[in-house]
């Protein structure tokens, strides 16, 4: 306990001298932070803070450091986080890499393939991006049929991707591509990596509700890959597949059930926000009922936060983790669901923005939050796939 | 905060577990209700569960308590839940408990609290009225001044366990409006004090409790709880705390109508297979899980804060039931509906917990009241 308090002191210490002062208060949102990769442009701040970050190891604090990691116990980066929350710091990086592929390879990869890709995550040189959905295969996953053909060292790949998030703005993807189309579905799929520089791959943006396109068509036509970028065996790409997913799932339940940063809001964000639209200027809000759904709100984030942190309190304890992800997954998107439509809600008519005069732009930005969350309980896995899960895994009912 | 069990309170929850299930089963609450038992518990099993020492886990060892936390209290309290036990930890241990505990003198204290950690006498705190809902600082019991004591005038309603009381706990007001905060004081009254009078009342969980009628009842000086005209804050705390036993004895309960639930699902065969495996039903037993762990969670939280005494601890306590009030309702009436026909008979244990989780839900305070406490403690 002394240890880790001698380390938080350091911690600040630390970010203090080292962070850039104006980046106090800015948002690391998906739509605000820094993703990296070679298609990036970042401000000399965001470089700046990326950089000496990445020097410590600090973009990916709990990864071992022959891999560009921090070595940092989950207590350690735990404070980490606190101090950067403290000094109201944005993340130095996210995105799909130290999320979901660097998990995966630290569990799967060989060791050539953590010693390339690993260091270029990050250090935020390289933007990965996910090919798991096919135009034929959401939520029956296991039915994907781009094909994978050997051809001496290399897999040629031709098909199709879809919902591949911030394709046209990565460098490489990780897919799941089938090997063996006689097989049992589960079964003929292997995981690839692919650098998308390659010739044959090509993305096309699709524009959403939101009037927003972080998702695109990705398409392989005759793409080279070699086979040494196979994660997992040859036809067993779907174990990688799952294990993947269950990062993915606590990778979103992080991202919108402890709300964080100004897009979200702390405390009584939400109040806040009511007063803008409501009269009285302190004391109990005017409108019962939104008062009400406000507390609601509040109180459904809190029990949520308990959990996750129950959850973790349990693994530190040395009980064996469940498959609690997909409780999370479920939850935690549906609550940022209902958040975005009681902020919308709360607006009144200035919730209605698309763009022009009469909108504050947070207004706006809001609105497009909103249209956006609707995707929240289908990509990732629907919730009802999260719900069969739970009820065939954790409850044991019947197929 | 650490939101999970030390060894000594698995230990403890083992221990509770294997008691509930040797000597308290669903149908002995069943077996006192038809027999329409006065009492409405078991003396004997009350003073077993003195003897392992529950009884006196919130107290001071000076009166022969464990000197313990809620935490472990919690623990005892789930697991009673399960089984629907009857025993009354909730006015004995909790409401009236707590009270004297957290507001009695010395002598006050030395004088009741021994013989309740021996399980040898029941207390009860008469505080709910007819029109108070679920607002402490609403109290239309009046105090009079008369010599250098007091004349009690009013009438409580559900007291718990009111009718096997040894001694009572009679929130009154001494001065101010109805609803003023200032103004309230405490009596600590024996039950067979003139002029005070117990009607046993019969709810739909049937446990113990009685409409207590105080008709002009004298008392002196010694029978004030702490200061006149300053009860509210201490009777505050030991509501406080009431809820806190009250949520882990809902956890409980919510969680085995639940595990019942889910055994019928897995066994009722229909169309030639388990219900279970219909997705329509899968889909909403997924949900109940998430909403009973969301619940413990919030309760463990909620018993650690007020251990420790936490700033937040108040919204903590409200977050923990209006979670448990939502969620158990919600998990009873889909449990009856999942069992159909046979979960409205009376034969099923299932719809017990369905009158519990009302009644559990309807005391101190409801979902509704407890947000409305959040949102005022977080000043909106």
């Amino acid at each position: 306990m002394a240890d880790l308090e001698k380390f938080r002191a350091e911690t600040r210490a630390w970010l203090q001298a080292n962070a850039p002062k104006a980046l106090a208060g800015a948002g690391g949102s998906e739509l605000e932070g820094v993703w990296g990769g070679r298609k990036a442009r970042l401000g000399p701040d965001q470089k700046r803070w990326l950089e000496v970050m990445a020097e410590r190891g600090w973009t990916a604090p709990t990864w071992p450091r022959e891999y560009g990691g921090g070595g940092l116990s989950p207590a350690e980066a735990k404070v980490l986080a606190q101090e950067l929350g403290a000094l109201r710091l944005p993340a130095p990086l996210i995105g799909f890499g130290l999320t979901m592929i660097g998990p995966t390879l630290l569990q799967f990869g060989t060791e050539e393939q953590k010693r390339e890709h690993l260091p270029r995550i990050c250090r935020g040189e390289i933007r990965w991006c996910q090919g798991y959905s096919e135009p034929n295969a959401g939520s029956d996953l296991a039915s994907l049929q781009m094909r994978a053909v050997r051809d001496g060292d290399h897999f040629v790949v031709n098909g199709q991707k879809i919902w591949t998030s911030y394709a046209d703005k990565a460098d490489w993807i990780f897919c799941l591509v089938r090997t063996d189309p006689a097989a049992k579905k589960q079964e003929g799929i292997t995981f690839l990596l692919c650098d998308m520089a390659v010739p044959g791959v090509r993305v096309k943006p699709i524009v959403l509700i939101s009037g927003a396109s972080p998702f695109c068509e990705t398409f392989f036509d005759d793409v080279r890959v070699p086979v040494a970028n196979v994660v997992g065996k040859i036809d067993g790409g779907w174990t990688v597949a799952k294990a993947l997913l269950g990062h993915e799932r606590s990778m979103i339940a992080d991202a919108f059930g402890a709300p964080s940063g100004r897009a979200r809001g702390k405390g009584s964000y939400l109040a806040e926000l009511a007063r803008r639209y409501l009269d009285g200027a302190g004391g109990p809000l005017p409108d019962a009922v939104l008062r009400d759904q406000i507390a609601q709100n509040e109180m459904d984030s809190r029990a949520f936060a308990l959990t996750v942190q129950r959850s973790r309190d349990a693994a530190k304890a040395g009980h064996k983790p469940g498959p609690e992800s997909s409780l999370f997954k479920v939850y935690a998107t549906e609550l940022n669901q209902r958040r975005y439509e009681l902020m919308v809600r709360l607006a009144g008519p200035q919730g209605l923005g698309w763009e022009g005069p009469g909108f504050e732009p947070d207004e706006l930005e809001r609105t497009r939050e909103w249209l956006r969350s609707r995707a929240n309980t289908i990509e990732g896995g629907t919730s009802e796939i999260q719900l069969n899960i739970i009820a065939k895994r954790v409850l044991g009912l019947p197929d | 905060m650490q939101l999970v069990l030390t060894e000594d309170q698995e230990l403890l929850a083992k221990t509770a577990t294997d008691f509930v299930a040797q000597h308290s089963p669903v149908s002995r609450m069943r077996q006192l209700r038809d027999a329409r038992d006065p009492l409405g518990f078991s003396r004997a099993l009350w003073r077993e569960m003195a003897g392992l020492g529950w009884v006196g886990i919130p107290f001071s060892e000076a009166v022969g308590g464990a000197g313990m936390g809620l935490a472990e209290l919690a623990v005892v309290l789930e697991a009673l839940g399960r089984s629907l036990a009857p025993e009354p930890f909730l006015s004995t241990v909790l409401l009236a408990g707590q009270a004297l505990a957290l507001g009695g003198s010395e002598a006050q204290q030395r004088e009741w609290l021994p013989g309740l950690v021996e399980g040898r006498t029941i207390l009860a705190l008469a505080q709910q009225e007819a029109r108070s809902r679920f607002e402490p600082q609403r109290v239309t019991t009046r105090a009079e001044r008369d010599g250098a004591g007091w004349r009690l005038r009013g009438e409580k309603i559900q007291v718990l366990d009111a009718p096997n009381a040894d001694a009572l706990v009679v929130v009154a007001r001494t001065a101010g409006a109805d609803d003023a905060r200032e103004g309230i004081t405490l009596f600590l009254l024996e039950a067979a004090a003139s002029g005070l009078s117990v009607e046993r009342q019969t709810r739909i969980d049937h446990r113990s409790c009685g409409l207590v009628r105080l008709d002009g009842v004298a008392v002196g000086p010694e029978a004030v709880l702490g200061r006149p005209g300053e009860g509210l804050p201490v009777l505050e705390q030991a509501l406080e705390r009431a809820t806190v036993g009250l949520c882990a004895e809902m956890l409980g309960g919510m969680s085995q109508a639940f595990e019942l639930t889910l055994q019928h699902l897995k066994s009722r065969v229909q169309f030639g297979v388990p219900i279970g495996s219909f997705q329509a039903l899968k889909h909403r037993a997924a949900r109940l899980f998430i909403e009973i762990e969301l619940a413990r969670s919030a309760v463990m939280a909620a018993v650690r804060a007020v251990d420790a005494g936490d700033a937040d601890a108040a919204k903590l306590v409200s977050l923990a039931k209006a979670r448990c009030s939502d969620a158990f309702v919600l998990v009873a009436n889909e449990a009856v509906q999942m069992f159909g026909g046979v979960g409205m008979t009376d034969e099923y244990d299932i719809g017990f917990y369905l009158k519990r989780a009302r009644v559990a839900e309807l005391t101190l305070g409801d979902a509704a009241w407890h947000r409305e406490r959040w949102a005022r403690l977080e000043g909106y």
